[in-house]
């Protein structure tokens, strides 16, 4: 593997200051699932790597308070897939959470390092779209507050200046009942990305979040307000035309090798509409996981 | 080249080691510690030959910079036997066929013994699920799961 530098500060001050001094020379490690590929394989190639798992303010809790849910920037797949919080209030990402990797990648990637690598086809960033995650970034200038809608630019690219790093990444608890549901499509499960990953929510207002990735150049969120798509009576053909504009944005690229277009834009559909009747029946059952 | 120290405890016992900060936990292991068990093979996370267990849980030492481990508690497959006697898992391995060319085989040993530690008494796919991510060429899956099944509590079936 190419030389760099290690740095491992304590502080999220002194993290700061590196990133503002290195500039576009430093990476920021947190897992390292994706950073230690591009380290080896020469896709980056920084001066200085700055391990940030040691830093008191980005710890791997995931704490509620004032209707927030709070996820630490170097929290594990593993522990969110786990988490009776998150389970209880955020069904989808826990999903979503589980199926990242293998076993040995969800002991290791972190959330922060899944939105701030930015792939298209990254899974939990369909249901941080869905629940209207909020990502907290820290730099020279103090800490601010990115959507996530705003957060993912284009494969590879996030809103983060370059030294800013993920702090955490907060989720307003539900304020009316909600059901979701996160799926996707794979070649093999355990290794390979998301040849499609959706995800969805209902509301008891009857609204409808869509969310999906690995179809274009960064996932898409869509909103049905109308109240149709999460009507358990109305029919099918009522709904199509309202899922078939909510799947207008995908464009999927055809030089992708993991599969082709017209398969993605296919799958697209099959797991969007099935992601919509999950949701629903989870909301009618309001049977929430077990603690 | 910059250099760090760091402290580890490999199966037990405590090292104090010198490594490259560009090294692997997978490389200061095996070159540095002489523990061969822990293989190397697609160095990108997706075949599990270098799984060991940090702090228990299970890991691709390709994937982790040995200066992270700073401080942890790792398992090789080194670690599985005790007093010369194979554990029940590894003896289970090869009472089952489980082991052809055995170059997957301490990975997924490592990572058979994480599923154990975590749940005796695992399904056929708590085992698939807990084993996705390592992969075996010579297609003992078959046998490695029947392995786990029998190293399992429920080990009678």
């Amino acid at each position: 593997m190419q030389t760099f530098a290690y740095e491992r500060p304590a502080t999220l001050a002194e993290a700061v200051a590196l990133l503002d001094a290195h500039g576009p020379d430093a990476r920021v490690l947190a897992g390292g699932t994706d950073l230690v590929i591009r380290l080896r394989d020469g896709s980056a190639r920084p001066r200085v790597v700055i391990d940030v798992k040691r830093i008191a303010e980005l710890s791997p809790e995931i704490r509620e308070h004032d209707g927030i849910v709070t996820i630490g920037a170097t929290t594990v797949m593993t522990d969110l897939a786990e988490s009776k919080l998150v389970r209880r209030l955020f069904e989808a990402l826990a999903e979503a959470a589980a199926v990242v990797g293998s076993v040995q990648i969800r002991n290791r990637a972190t959330l922060a390092g899944n939105i701030c690598n930015a792939s298209p086809a990254a899974d939990t960033a369909p249901p941080l779209l869905v629940y209207g995650a909020v990502v907290v970034a820290a730099g020279p200038q103090g800490t601010r507050r990115i959507p996530i809608s705003e957060f993912f630019v284009r494969s590879g690219v996030t809103a983060l200046e370059r030294n800013e790093l993920v702090v955490a990444i907060e989720l307003p608890v539900p304020t009316s009942r909600t059901g979701a549901a996160h799926l996707r499509r794979t070649r093999r499960r355990g290794h390979d990305l998301a040849s499609v990953t959706v995800c969805c929510s209902v509301d008891a207002n009857g609204v409808t979040r869509l969310s999906y990735g690995s179809v274009g150049p960064r996932p898409v969120l869509t909103v049905d307000e109308s109240g149709v798509l999460a009507d358990p009576t109305a029919a099918d053909a009522a709904k199509a035309p309202i899922l078939e504009r909510m799947f207008a944005d995908a464009s999927p690229s055809k030089r992708s090798m993991r599969a082709s277009p017209e398969y993605r834009l296919a799958m697209l559909r099959v797991l969007g509409s099935r992601a919509v009747r999950t949701a629903i029946e989870r909301l009618a059952s309001d049977a929430p996981v077990e603690e | 080249m910059e250099m760090r120290s760091i402290d580890i405890v490999v199966n037990g016992r405590g090292r104090s080691l010198e490594v490259a900060v560009h090294h692997t936990l997978l490389d200061a292991l095996r070159d540095d510690l002489e523990l061969t068990g822990t293989k190397e093979c697609c160095l990108v996370g997706e075949c599990g030959a270098c799984t060991v267990m940090v702090d228990g849980r299970i890991v691709d030492s390709c994937l982790m910079l040995a200066v992270e481990a700073d401080g942890a508690e790792i398992l090789t497959v080194e670690g599985l036997a005790q007093d010369g006697q194979l554990s029940p898992l590894q003896q289970a391995f090869l009472d089952k066929g489980a082991v052809q060319c055995g170059f997957c085989t301490p990975g997924q040993l490592v990572a058979a013994q994480a599923l154990l530690d975590g749940n005796a008494d695992p399904s056929v796919p708590e085992i698939q699920e807990g084993l996705a991510g390592n992969l075996c060429r010579c297609g003992c899956y078959f046998q490695i799961t029947e392995a786990v099944l029998s190293a399992a509590e429920g080990g009678h079936r």
